[in-house]
């Protein structure tokens, strides 16, 4: 499948202000066997003092910027075009759950796709004890290691009820899990956090999602959202796998990865050093299309 | 009748009453009770008689302390407050014999932990090849992956370390902990040795003690070689709030580095630059006193408020050298000890020269059967914890303190959570001689050892400090909860030759002074302002309580028009004045605390003696002569405090910034005193009262063979350039310090010379009839306009 993906984030200040430094966490990244970044291009509006573009830890694609002088609005615009591949089906070829410890120290590795960043403690997601109790109750006798993440996304699918208004970008993921509500992002950090409490490694995926409009009506512009979903170390054999609990699904190629980390705060779309005196607003459009079959052709 | 027997001897005596305890180590005497070498010339003066004058001589060592105002910040639940460096005046002796034994094992240490470290953000050939476990890396908030694979500019990552050091019961040294974050203390040392010098001077001389001014020496060449002659340096702060800012201040003062805050540094293309009265300046070297995660909030921890955003971002363009490297901090970890004997014969083939605590990872089965087994030999702690062992706080608990059932309870923790915990050996330390109740005593102690990185190799300072518990309990040892310092003199057989700062050549240099930061600059203005401030409420004050006292009746209307004007400046005169008035000089000493670098020793005692001062008037229940007496005491110990700073203070920008606080404050006030007492609708006495609050009565009297009148008191308050108490005279202050700022002669003129001219042009040609309330009312704005101009120029 092959998708062309706009978004742009534009911010508008009451008072002109000086945005100082930022970091973007925008363009699709390429995954080897999933995903290939075709072309892809990032602008900025009014353009930056300073602009650097580099890989992180994770090997994320990072937009460095620094603005110095004060404007009213700020305006990041991402086109990109990426060829999703179907995954196939796998069997699940994953130990039971209380061997995955054992196999995770014949992995002696501080390369950025080793397991071992993904457990214990991150800045945003610590396992708790609450979580922890909860993911062991839904878990089934004996389960593998996919089976295990399968059953905790699944539960919290059901469990946790959307709303889009009851968190914040800030929001604790034990008050989201305590409450049971939030958005994708509150929904992934529980996960992660029910994951890494059953010793499972668990990180954070941030990327966009195709959606399709309900049945008989025209797909809105710019509907499409910033998305995010986890993923999961299921042992050697298995690997990484990645579930979206807001949606209750394997990821396939509905979703398009963008960057990966612990949590929220190593993969922010945008992050920043703004001190700013006024209100300000921000406004988030996404489209991801796909590519007819003749646009496909015609891309050969 | 002749002296029964021969005369006892003195140390005899001393040391008969001295009784290290059974099965631990002792400073002052070894295992079979002979003094250890060393010591004796100390424990000659220690023996001398009570009459001698030892106590005289702790009391100046003590006076040496609080005059320098040596500090440390003590953290408790109600808030934090600054305590009185806690002293223990016998300094703890080392042998340099023994002394240079333990210096050959920590420069291998350091040599060793750089090679980890490089290891850790480079090839991670320790992880892959077993030797570290990877979670204890991969979960370790320390190990920063911003850092991951960015090489030191210089080529290092570890300059300046400590390490915690004690003696164990068989007489061996070895290492509590390592401290390669952002290690404190060395400049606590020195002020250690100023004090214990001037208790035992010649003991001091007798000892052949080698300086410590060499050490001091060596870093700030290390410094300086990472860029040459030119190399900008400043030290980089968590700012007052942190526990050893003092230290901070000092050392900034000692070395001759500027001392930066976060928010004092910007990044601009790579470079990290101080924000300047005069513009950005860069900066190329940062001795780092802020630990690691909190120094960018972009890139490490976006929660602090303290940091740079974008100085990650200067050392990956490799424009900024920081002591030591961000992520250095990781090789702190308490899990570490388990794995650096082992780790140093794989990397350098040799065993560790001095031991660390032995140490076991919870982690691995075999090490956790073993920390089982011998649970009640053991202190348990986070394996992730960067305090020292005997720093109780981070819940370490001992496995012999625990009852039965505890110890069950720390047996099913280990089962359970084993690669988050150690077990660490429950070490004795050594006891080393105290003064208590003017007796010595044995009580335990810890010792922190420096090193700094030179061309030759690693550099130990010969002493250091020693920690000393308040009891025989070794956990009793940490400062934050009572216990005390004490110097450490390494011993020569031969006498050491003298060494200062001062670099040996014959050449008088001048340091290259680095521009003023716009924080400090700002702080300046403002302590000039706010003392200023004061003074003029205290003169206000007096005026109404001498009135008060001759009319017995605060319903005069003179007296109601004065404490109408006293609560426009926040005062209410019948309610008691001392509290604000005291909180009004904190404000001024807390704008001095974070400028203390900048401001000379004899300036902050002065203020900080206003501030008990003040505090002491509180809850008195002063009024009328009584009030005005204690007020007018007060006030020239104000006056004490400004005459200090103007004829003492260098002029810096820094003390220009001060003097356009104190002169702008000034304008503003006399401008608004004659625009109400000088007002034509302004009741009787308003006239001679406003001379009064203007200091200018003997002048008045002179000058004008006459009475007060409007025109004879407006001209001496606003017109006259040679009274330092009138208006233009401020004006013409502030004309002539901003002429000498950055930028402040340029052409053509920026907006704030211009002004100032301006202002000082139209009060120069007035005649007192001209000066209306309502010009003064102007007057008082525009002096109010120049300080946002002088804020918007100089602070932004």
């Amino acid at each position: 499948m092959i998708y062309d993906i706009s978004a742009s984030i534009d911010y508008s200040y009451q008072v002109p202000a000086v945005l100082g430094r930022t970091l973007l966490r925008l363009m699709p990244a390429t995954v080897p066997g999933a995903q290939r970044l075709v072309a892809g291009a990032l602008s900025v509006t009014p353009g930056p003092s300073e602009r650097i573009d580099r890989a992180d830890f994770f090997g994320n694609a990072v937009t460095e910027l620094a603005f110095r002088t004060a404007a009213r609005s700020t305006v990041f615009r991402l086109q990109a075009r990426v060829e999703r591949l179907a995954q196939a089906p796998s069997l699940d070829l994953t130990p039971p759950l209380d061997r995955i410890a054992e196999e995770l120290r014949a992995v002696p590795s501080l390369g950025p796709d080793s397991p071992h960043h993904f457990l214990g403690a991150s800045d945003r997601v610590r396992p708790r004890r609450a979580i922890t109790a909860y993911a062991r109750t839904i878990l089934p006798a004996g389960a593998t290691a996919l089976a295990a993440v399968q059953a905790v996304g699944r539960a919290l699918h059901a469990d946790m009820r959307f709303d889009a208004t009851a968190t914040t970008v800030e929001t604790d993921p034990l008050h989201a899990f305590t409450a049971r509500h939030g958005v994708c992002q509150d929904f992934s950090h529980v996960m992660i956090a029910a994951l890494r409490g059953l010793g499972i490694p668990a990180g954070y995926v941030s990327g966009y999602l195709r959606t399709l409009p309900p049945a008989g009506e025209e797909r809105l512009a710019g509907a499409d959202a910033m998305h995010a979903w986890v993923r999961a170390w299921t042992g050697i054999e298995g690997g990484w796998v990645e579930f979206d609990p807001t949606n209750d699904l394997m990821v396939a190629a509905d979703h398009v990865l963008v960057a990966v980390g612990r949590d929220y705060d190593d993969v922010a779309p945008v992050k920043g050093s703004l001190r700013i005196a006024g209100a300000q607003e921000s406004l988030q459009r996404v489209d991801v299309i796909p590519l007819g079959p003749r646009e496909s052709a015609q891309m050969r | 009748m002749p002296p029964a027997g021969p005369p006892s001897d003195p140390v005899a005596a001393l040391l008969g009453g001295y009784a290290p305890l059974p099965g631990v180590a002792d400073e002052l005497v070894d295992g079979r009770g002979r003094v250890r070498p060393g010591w004796q010339p100390l424990l000659q003066t220690l023996a001398r008689p009570p009459g001698e004058g030892i106590a005289a001589r702790i009391a100046r060592g003590d006076q040496y302390l609080r005059d320098a105002g040596v500090f440390y910040r003590l953290y408790a639940e109600s808030g934090s407050t600054e305590r009185a460096w806690p002293l223990s005046h016998v300094p703890v002796v080392v042998h340099e014999a023994e002394w240079s034994q333990i210096a050959r094992g920590l420069a291998q240490r350091a040599d060793l932990l750089e090679q980890v470290v490089a290891d850790l953000y480079g090839p991670g050939r320790l992880v892959a090849e077993g030797h570290l476990p990877p979670q204890l890396v991969a979960q370790n908030p320390e190990w920063l992956r911003a850092m991951v694979g960015v090489t030191p500019r210089s080529g290092h990552f570890l300059h300046m370390i400590a390490f915690e050091i004690g003696r164990s019961p068989d007489g061996s040294w070895f290492v509590l902990g390592d401290r390669t974050q952002a290690p404190s203390g060395a400049g606590f040392a020195l002020e250690n040795r100023m004090a214990t010098s001037r208790v035992f001077p010649e003991a001091f001389a007798a000892t052949n003690v080698p300086r410590l001014a060499g050490f001091f020496r060596a870093f700030r060449e290390t410094l300086m070689a990472m860029r040459g002659a030119k190399a900008r340096i400043g030290i980089l702060t968590p700012g007052p709030m942190n526990d050893t800012y003092y230290e901070h201040t000092y050392i900034a003062r000692y070395l001759g580095f500027m001392l930066l805050e976060g928010e004092d540094l910007v990044v601009q293309d790579g470079s990290v630059m101080v924000r300047t009265v005069a513009g950005p300046q860069p900066v190329d070297v940062l001795w780092r006193r802020l630990d690691a995660r909190f120094a960018d909030p972009l890139e490490l921890d976006g929660q602090s408020r303290i940091g740079t955003p974008g100085l990650v971002s200067a050392v990956r363009a490799g424009r900024l050298d920081l002591v030591n490297a961000l992520g250095a901090g990781i090789v702190e970890t308490r899990a570490f000890l388990a794995f650096l004997p082992r780790i140093c014969e794989v990397l350098t083939g040799q065993p560790l020269i001095l031991p660390n605590i032995a140490t076991w990872w919870c982690g691995q089965p075999a090490e956790r059967d073993f920390v089982q087994e011998h649970l009640e030999r053991m202190m348990i702690g986070p394996a992730q914890s960067y305090r020292l062992p005997f720093d109780a706080i981070d819940g370490t608990v001992a496995g012999d303190a625990a009852d039965a059932g505890q110890r069950r309870a720390l047996r099913a923790r280990i089962a359970a959570e084993g690669p988050s915990l150690v077990g660490q050996e429950a070490v004795t330390l050594s006891t080393t001689p105290a003064l208590v109740g003017g007796k010595l005593a044995p009580l335990p102690m810890s010792l922190r050892a420096f090193a700094v990185r030179t061309p030759e190799g690693w550099q130990v300072m010969p002493g250091g400090y020693a920690r000393i518990g308040r009891s025989r309990d070794a956990t009793a040892i940490a400062m934050q909860r009572g216990g005390s310092v004490a110097d450490v003199w390494v011993a020569s057989d031969a006498p050491v030759p003298a060494d200062t700062m001062v670099p040996a050549t014959t050449m008088v240099q001048r340091t290259e002074v680095g521009g003023l930061p716009s924080r400090a600059a700002d702080n300046l203005f403002w302590l000039g302002r706010y003392v200023e401030r004061a003074e003029d409420a205290v003169r206000l004050l007096r005026a109404w309580h001498l009135r008060l006292a001759e009319s017995g009746t605060p319903d005069r209307p003179l007296l109601k028009a004065l404490g109408q004007f006293l609560r426009l400046h926040g005062f209410d005169p019948q309610a008691g004045f001392a509290e604000t008035l005291a909180a009004r000089i904190e404000d001024a000493r807390d704008c001095a605390g974070k400028v203390r670098d900048r401001f000379s020793t004899d300036g902050w005692v002065a203020l900080s003696d206003l501030a008990v001062a003040a505090r002491a008037m509180c809850g008195r229940d002063l009024a009328g002569d009584d009030a005005a007496r204690a007020l007018g005491a007060f006030l020239r110990q104000v006056s004490g405090f400004s005459g200090l700073v103007h004829d003492n203070m260098y002029r810096f920008a820094g003390w220009r910034f001060l003097t356009l606080g104190r002169a702008l404050e000034r304008a503003n006030v006399m401008s608004w005193t004659l625009a109400t007492f000088a007002d034509i609708r302004a009741p009787e006495g308003a006239l001679d009262l406003a001379v009064e609050l203007g200091d200018s009565l003997m002048t008045h009297r002179r000058r004008y063979t006459i009475g007060t009148s409007r025109e004879t008191v407006v001209d001496l308050l606003a017109l006259d350039g040679g009274n330092p108490r009138s208006v233009f005279f401020q004006i013409s202050e502030i004309r002539d310090q901003v002429a000498r700022l950055p930028g402040g002669d340029r052409q053509p003129m920026g907006r704030l010379p211009r002004r100032v001219l301006e202002l000082h042009t139209s009060l120069a040609v007035l005649s007192p009839p001209e000066v209306t309330t309502t010009r003064l009312s102007g007057l008082r704005s525009a002096t109010d306009d120049l300080a946002g101009l002088i804020a918007e120029t100089y602070f932004g």
